[in-house]
């Protein structure tokens, strides 16, 4: 089964001075305002967070509805803007991988990946035994996870009392860590140009087509990072 | 269909459509090796494309985020980007910094 002991080593990834906590909470807070300015009740807003638990998404998804788009459109839509968890998935799954542990954890604490997680995950694995990796990770899963469904909740019953300068300041708050952890992480040469690179052509690219701009940018500035010479980008 | 219904129907077809991506790539995870050249691409195009969704935030937001001037977002990222690494790599102060600094400049 899980190691209790190590799962709560990834659980403790909340607290500190590298804490997600309060990104998260910042944008799940303002998604919780927002869905019930779209007519979601308490349980359906904290419902989207659990079964979804993935903000981009959630938001073209309450978007969508405002404007009366179809259900398959919603999916085709949701898909495509949630489509970067899956070379997030490829690149950090095999990190955790070991022969000892089911499958099961794998395909439920799946669920868990999101960027603020993946790269706290990214960030931390090494210091982590292999065998109980997948242990660590489901700590640091279950933590941001829970936290995104508590501020889903806090935000929907506070939506009559955040004014827009708080909206504001509450969106800056997840790009801004983001950035951050990314600049972290630019340890070697090829992540440095994948992260410049990607962060230049997303939007560029977002001007010729707004649906694919995302995965464009991310398949062609990753693949320029690959050729260049250099330490291995796998880290 | 009533509203609620609807809502009730986006909410289960948002979460398949997610969790194929997650489900998507823990399957294929079990064929990759971390050791791999094709799990080196893989990490590569997953920073290039959260860069990317990060820049296209910063600069086409949606929501409230688009009412506040380009120059302001982008002024308040560097000068967050710069407490970060004068603290260290703490990260709680840049981005509590990032919201007052932001709601102050866009309410003045």
């Amino acid at each position: 089964m899980i190691n209790l002991k190590i799962f709560l080593h990834g659980l403790k990834s909340l607290i500190g001075a590298r804490s997600p906590a309060i990104p998260l909470a910042a944008c799940f807070i303002a998604l919780g305002a927002l869905l019930k300015d779209a007519g979601f009740n308490l349980q359906q807003s904290a419902a989207s967070s659990f079964f979804t638990y993935a903000l981009p998404g959630q938001l073209v998804m309450a978007e969508s509805l405002l404007v009366g788009a179809s259900l398959f459109n919603i999916f085709i839509a949701v898909w495509l803007v949630n489509f970067r968890l899956y070379p997030m998935t490829v690149s950090l799954f095999p990190l955790l991988k070991h022969k000892s542990q089911p499958k099961w954890k794998y395909y439920l604490s799946c669920h868990f990946l999101a960027v603020s997680s993946w790269l706290i995950a990214k960030d931390t694995y090494q210091k982590i035994e292999k065998k109980y990796r997948i242990d660590f990770w489901m700590g640091i899963g279950f933590g941001t996870w829970t936290t995104a469904i508590f501020t889903t909740l806090i935000g929907y019953s506070l939506a009559d009392y955040l004014n827009k300068d708080l909206m504001i300041g509450f969106a800056i708050v997840n790009p801004v860590y983001f950035f951050c952890m990314m600049i972290g992480a630019m340890k070697n040469l090829k992540i440095s140009i994948a992260v410049i690179a990607g962060t230049v052509m997303g939007p560029a690219i977002y001007l010729i087509s707004t649906e694919w701009a995302i995965l464009f940018a991310g398949l062609i500035s990753g693949t320029i990072a690959y050729f260049f010479r250099g330490k291995n980008g796998s880290k | 269909m009533d509203l609620s219904n609807t809502i009730v129907l986006a909410i289960i077809v948002t979460s398949f459509a997610t969790y194929i991506s997650r489900l998507l790539g823990a399957m294929t995870s079990e064929k990759v090796s971390a050791k791999s050249k094709i799990f080196e691409w893989f990490n590569l195009v997953a920073y290039s494309t959260l860069a990317a969704l990060l820049g296209r935030i910063i600069i086409f937001p949606a929501g409230v985020l688009a009412s506040a001037d380009l120059v302001i977002r982008i002024l308040v990222l560097v000068v967050c980007i710069f407490i970060y690494i004068l603290s260290k790599k703490n990260l709680v102060l840049p981005t509590i910094f990032s919201a007052i600094l932001l709601s102050t400049l866009t309410s003045l």
